[in-house]
């Protein structure tokens, strides 16, 4: 009876060993069926499980700096002031690991318009301040000759949720309309001058779909998926871009991609790309031992391994679900992001 | 547990455990005043508790936080419906009670307690289907057009004839609180004594005399109970309103036009608020919701106090 002990703890080993890791994160809704998608199939690649919680980016961001979850997930990048933020209290740096490209769709309800509109920046940025309140206004036509536009009054819609959406929309009007600027500003939630708030893309979109005259934004893939009418817009190359999977990827193919990962896409350079795209990041602490939710290096080797999966073979399944690839660039300033992660100091990835 | 040990105990027992469950249920209403003020106190510390109240601007770019005008949000829906509730409630609880034959009663008690069980975003979704482009055709453009052509000062106060907005948002309101009403109304109107009425018929009373004089004088405190309950789902109701009323803080709030309440501007930006006095002024606005409910629960206590009142002296 003595080896009784011994045999239980011998016992109790072997569970902890055959027990599969779990990886725990939380964060933004937009890439959720993606994330879902790369996370039962790496399960079943490698056995690593992982709990995705899809409480909105501020909740991801919120959670990781109360080290309750392994990573992470959010819409726009931390600001500097969060960045630095980070560092004085953790002592490490803040990785974003972009995954996925989403763009927002400038979305219309006009009776008898077939053809895609095509708005400029300045413009939209006027119609969502009120300023052009009727959809024969001249400055529409003049963008579209040979349209007829019927003199509907203009019903703008917004998210009414706070947003990653909506701080991409939001952050390229600013960029292109200094009275947007001024006015209103950029973030999840802003200070709408005008218009009608739906909630989440489905309640935008319904919206629209409702009222003759609207105009809103929504995620391409939900505008794809459901097949609502969207518009051209002039990017800073001039040319009228629709948004779709290539021009969304288009729009990240920078020559001058930052080495943190931590980069606008809206208002791009890029002459091909579409003007309202985004990544989506994961975020995760460089030196992973800092972040108490780890008990183990096997752990931070399994995220590790996780995100390096991503961004190379997990890229594959991106398109199926309308989520634009991340372009050559971008991978390669992931992969020395992501071999620069450590656990106490030693590296993760060899 | 052996006989001499539960006569000795098993009383006892029993009142602790209950004691400690109904200490339980205070305890968690206190937490939870606690954690609201607790959580608000940035916003309300920034703002001045006044100055948050009385704000008008709610600016998350700026982080300028002003709970006026979804306070006014909640107060007007709410009250607008309940007064759009009030009487189909008190009527639907009459006809069972005094008007419908026996095989009708339950069935119509039976649907119109089934409004309660619905969902509210079965409420919210019915409401953007159907009674959205109702409102607007049937409502909104007619009287758009009739104001524009005849009364244009009336243009300023309709506002856009979208079908989204506050209108719609009471509408539906109303609808979701009529069977809290009307089932408290319900109960205390058949708890009138058939003495009573055949006393006023045995005067020559007619039926609505009846009703008037006797039955409603008699159940008015429990009526009134139930216009309570309704006010007090319709302050709090979340979902449905948030999918109608547009969703906007810019005042003045139109009829027509777009609006917020306290209760759906929490749903809306809850989830991503990441700044710190953003959040702040959220759980703040839940705080002062918090108040406005126990306000109301206390006047509510006071009035039916007063009436009860009113009736030992008869």
């Amino acid at each position: 009876m003595k080896r009784a002990p011994f045999i239980a703890a011998l016992f109790a080993l072997g569970l902890a060993l055959a027990a599969p890791l779990t990886l725990t994160g939380a964060g933004a809704t937009f890439p959720y069926p993606l994330y879902a998608k790369y996370f039962a199939v790496y399960q079943k690649l490698t056995g690593v499980r992982v709990n995705y919680q899809s409480i909105g980016s501020g909740g991801g961001v919120r959670q990781l700096f109360a080290q309750t979850v392994h990573f992470g997930a959010s819409d726009a990048p931390l600001s500097d002031a969060k960045v630095a933020e980070f560092k004085k209290r953790f002592k490490t740096e803040v990785v974003h690991v972009p995954t996925a490209l989403g763009a927002v769709a400038v979305v219309y309800n006009l009776p008898g318009v077939q053809e895609p509109l095509k708005f400029t920046g300045e413009l939209l940025a006027e119609v969502f301040l009120g300023k052009v309140r009727t959809w024969n206004d001249p400055k529409i036509a003049e963008l579209n000759p040979g349209v007829r536009l019927p003199p509907l009054p203009v019903t703008v819609v917004h998210r009414s949720d706070g947003s990653g959406t909506t701080f991409v929309f939001t952050e390229y009007l600013a960029k292109v309309s200094p009275a947007w600027r001024e006015r209103v500003g950029f973030g999840k939630s802003v200070s709408w001058p005008t218009g009608l708030g739906g909630k989440g893309n489905e309640g935008v979109a319904g919206m629209v779909r409702q009222t003759p005259g609207a105009i809103g934004y929504v995620e391409l893939v939900y505008a794809l998926q459901n097949k609502i009418p969207f518009a051209a817009l002039k990017n800073r190359a001039g040319r009228f871009v629709l948004p779709s999977l290539a021009s969304v990827k288009a729009a990240a193919a920078l020559s001058d991609f930052p080495p943190d990962a931590r980069v606008s896409l809206t208002d791009t350079p890029a002459p091909e790309g579409y003007p309202i795209a985004s990544f989506t990041w994961i975020l995760v602490y460089q030196d992973m031992a800092k972040n108490r939710a780890f008990k183990s290096r096997a752990q931070a080797e399994a995220l590790a391994k996780l995100l390096w999966w991503i961004v190379h073979d997990g890229q594959a399944y991106n398109e199926p679900l309308h989520y634009a690839r991340l372009p050559q660039v971008a991978v390669r300033v992931t992969e020395k992001n992501l071999r620069a992660l450590t656990f106490g100091g030693e590296p993760l990835l060899r | 547990m052996p006989g001499w040990l539960y006569r000795r105990l098993g009383d006892r027992l029993f009142s602790a455990l209950v004691v400690g469950l109904a200490l339980g249920v205070v305890l968690a209403a206190l937490a939870i005043v606690w954690v609201l003020y607790q959580g608000g106190r940035e916003a309300l510390h920034t703002f001045g508790f006044l100055g948050f109240l009385t704000g008008s601007r709610w600016d998350a770019v700026r982080g300028e936080f002003g709970a006026w005008p979804p306070l006014l949000g909640t107060l007007l829906t709410s009250a607008a419906a309940l007064f759009l509730a009030f009487f189909p409630a008190l009527s639907a609880a009459l006809f069972v009670v005094e008007f419908a034959p026996r095989a009708l009663k339950g069935a119509v008690a039976y649907l119109i307690d089934l409004l309660a069980a619905l969902p509210s975003v079965v409420y919210g979704l019915w409401g953007i289907f159907v009674l959205v482009p109702l409102v607007r055709e049937r409502v909104e453009l007619p009287l758009f057009t009739w104001a524009a052509a005849h009364a244009p000062g009336l243009l300023a106060f309709l506002g856009p004839p979208t079908g989204i907005g506050m209108l719609s948002a009471i509408l539906v309101l109303a609808l979701m609180i009529v069977p809290y009403a009307s089932a408290l109304a319900r109960d205390a109107l058949a708890l009138v004594p058939q003495s009573q009425r055949e006393a006023m018929y045995a005067l020559g009373a007619t039926r609505w005399e009846v009703i008037r004089r006797v039955v409603i004088p008699y159940a008015r405190a429990g009526i009134f109970s139930g216009v309570v309950l309704a006010l007090a789902r319709a302050l709090g109701e979340t979902m449905a309103v948030t999918m109608l009323i547009g969703n906007s803080v810019n005042l003045p709030y139109t009829l027509f036009g777009p609006a917020a309440t306290m209760a759906s501007l929490i749903a809306n930006e809850f989830t991503e608020a990441e700044d710190d006095l953003h959040l702040s002024a959220l759980i703040a606005v839940g705080f002062v919701l918090l108040l406005i409910a126990l306000a109301t629960n206390l006047v509510a206590a006071w009035v039916l106090r007063r009436m009860s009142l009113g009736e030992g002296r008869k």
